[in-house]
């Protein structure tokens, strides 16, 4: 394992990826910050970018982004109670008053001290857990994977459709249908090509991202009327008060952390959980463990009620890269998008992976440590000018995020048939978005369609066709058992609970 | 049953649905292939049904949170014209090229998004273009096809 981390440490401090952290973490911050866009449609706006460079070179200036656009979206959160990302919410509810009470330089401090130190602890634990996981994952068999497929697509429906489950498994059916569209990888055999070539290798993955997450987002804020911006302009970005934690205050966050950090690691590991769960989890844990006197000072402007949160969705992010690497399935929309790019590599991320391409495994690791040192000493004292993104208005930002778009896809393929494409998939997005059917559920089921379609075959064909798979290895029976519990669990909430 | 907007787009999911379904039994797989456990069309036909298990459910049962959205304070106008802009730069990128589509492409959508400060409109597009060309272009040796810069002699 040292050596791994050598190795890791090697391909991360080379110049040119720091140069790549340090913009990462920059770039993601600034679109983190804007209200509505998190960090998928960073990666998203990065992956054209990304793959002029080496894969090292481009996962660690993703994972900058990663890290940055979680950052930036707490910013917001407490600057102008607009959480950029889902993960920030919890933040808003001590960071924001606190922000009103004059002291935003503070909190924005704790939160990046919080996020520090919760990133840290994870990614120690990261380290420990994910090469002792890939080994137990080598006698995982294709039914398990079929299976592990499921639970990460149920669970993440179940998590991120906020009691419109069945909203949520249409979506997967969905992204598992453009998924199907192309040239079958085994036969060759074209499907849903209607006759047209430029449908032979399938839709791209940075397509149908850039499609349902940058474009429609922005085009959900246009029809909508809204204005991301409108609260930045009722404050000023420029004074926000010192930054400095005193005594008492580092005291308080000492206690949380370790909880928290613990906390949102388990979580975030867990497929379909993520940073938005973890965030709350924390908070309310943390709301139980204070004494009575503190506890009142929960919603008001509590040093821990604003910690926990922050340390907890940072240590799940790196919780999140714990499936991702090791078994090859994303347990979240964002990790989704990282598999995406991995796989626009021709890198498969598995249980391989830690032995065929160490430096990779092991850089992408250390990278995410390099990048929230980064965040620390960059954009902690930068905050005040990086702020003043907040207060860009509408009319530049969303013809900005088209742009990027349209030119992402028009790099990539340089054919108009793929930009009609993509601006059609938008419209249909925005549609959706509008009565609240959820997309990462569509984006999981995009990248996993074409593992899950290869594992189901492999299984069938194995069984001979026949679906006892699903329950002869207790591995895969179990699998079955959980998938069952969450739809249960769901069934009952959306009929019975009625 | 009450019908509104959510049922209606599980019945346009139905719909679609039933369409892949038939398109996927009218994929031709190889005669071997045929009887076998697993073929090209397998997968597609899972799918379908899925879709239309999904959808069906969807428009039967009734909605706990029903979500209804006032047209009235919806901007059509807007997404219209940014959508149709979108729908011409796509279509001209490649013929009159990357600079002068994407430029005003720019000059157009903030115009109809409501700037009017044409300082800001000539700074944000044209010069705007031209260092992110420099930046992709010249620095990081991303191609970019502009036939229009390459007849001037500007672009090699």
């Amino acid at each position: 394992m040292i050596e791994g981390i050598l190795i890791g440490l090697k391909t991360a401090l080379s110049f040119q990826n720091l140069l790549m952290v340090m913009i990462g973490c920059f770039a993601g911050t600034i679109i983190g910050m804007l209200p509505g866009l998190g960090p998928m449609t960073a990666i998203a706006l990065m992956i054209p970018i990304t793959y002029g460079f080496d894969p090292a070179t481009g996962l660690i200036l993703m994972a900058g982004v990663y890290y940055g656009a979680v950052f930036g979206g707490s910013t917001s959160s407490i600057l102008i109670n607009a959480p950029g990302v889902p993960g920030t919410v919890a933040t808003s509810f001590d960071g924001y008053p606190m922000a009103q009470q004059g002291k935003a330089g503070k909190a924005l401090a704790i939160a990046a001290y919080s996020s520090f130190a919760g990133g840290t602890i994870a990614a120690i634990f990261l380290l420990i857990a994910a090469p002792s996981l890939s080994k137990v994952s080598l006698s995982f068999r294709s039914p398990d994977y079929f299976g592990l497929m499921i639970l990460g697509l149920t669970a993440v429906s179940a998590f991120s459709s906020k009691g419109n489950f069945l909203k949520a498994m249409m979506m997967c059916v969905f992204g598992l249908m453009l998924a199907s569209v192309g040239q079958d990888t085994l036969s060759d055999i074209p499907r849903f090509t209607f006759n047209t070539m430029n449908l032979s290798d399938g839709i791209s993955f940075v397509l149908v991202v850039m499609a349902t997450f940058a474009m429609s987002e922005a085009l959900t804020i246009i029809i909508k009327g809204s204005d991301p911006t409108k609260a930045a302009k009722q404050i000023s970005l420029t004074d926000l008060g010192s930054i400095k934690i005193n005594k008492e205050e580092t005291k308080q966050m000492a206690k949380t952390i370790p909880r928290s950090s613990v906390l949102g690691f388990i979580v975030g590991v867990l497929p379909g959980a993520g940073a938005t769960i973890a965030s709350f989890l924390a908070y309310g844990m943390e709301r139980n463990f204070v004494n009575k006197e503190e506890k009142e000072k929960f919603g008001k402007g509590s040093v821990q009620g604003l910690s926990a949160p922050e340390t907890a969705n940072n240590a799940a992010c790196s919780g999140a890269f714990v499936p991702l690497l090791t078994l090859g399935i994303p347990g979240s929309g964002t990790t989704a998008v990282m598999l995406g790019a991995l796989l626009g590599f021709g890198i498969q991320p598995g249980p391989r992976l830690y032995e065929t391409n160490p430096e990779i495994f092991w850089s992408v690791i250390m990278s995410m440590y390099i990048g929230m040192v980064v965040l620390l000493i960059l954009n902690l004292p930068l905050i005040p000018y990086i702020a003043r993104i907040l207060a860009v208005p509408r009319t530049f930002l969303i013809p900005m995020i088209l742009f990027f778009s349209v030119t992402g896809i028009y790099l990539m393929s340089f054919n108009n048939f793929d930009i009609f494409l993509m601006i059609g998939i938008a419209v249909i997005a925005t549609i959706l978005r509008l009565y609240d059917f959820p997309m990462p559920p569509l984006i999981l089921a995009f990248v996993l369609g074409g593992l899950m379609e290869e594992n189901l075959r492999r299984s069938l064909l194995i069984s001979d066709g026949s679906w006892s798979f699903l329950w002869d290895r207790p591995l895969t029976l179990c699998i079955m058992i959980v998938i069952f519990g969450i739809i249960s669990w769901q069934g009952y909430q959306s009929v019975v609970k009625k | 049953m009450k019908i509104n907007s959510v049922k209606i787009i599980s019945l346009l999911f139905f719909v679609l649905s039933a369409f892949y379904l038939y398109t996927a039994y009218q994929i031709q797989v190889f005669a071997f292939d045929e009887n076998s456990a697993f073929n090209a069309k397998t997968f597609p036909i899972y799918l379908g049904y899925a879709g239309m298990f999904f959808a069906g459910l969807k428009i039967v049962l009734p909605d706990r949170k029903p979500i209804e959205v006032d047209p009235t304070h919806l901007e059509f106008k807007k997404t219209i014209l940014l959508v149709t802009t979108m729908i011409i730069y796509g279509a001209t990128i490649l013929k009159v090229g990357f600079f002068l589509s994407t430029s005003l492409f720019l000059v157009f959508s903030y115009y109809f998004l409501g700037e009017r400060r044409w300082k800001y409109i000539l700074i944000f597009s044209f010069p705007f273009v031209a260092i992110f060309m420099y930046l992709l272009h010249g620095l990081l040796a991303v191609y970019l096809r502009d036939p229009l810069l390459k007849y001037i002699g500007i672009m090699g």
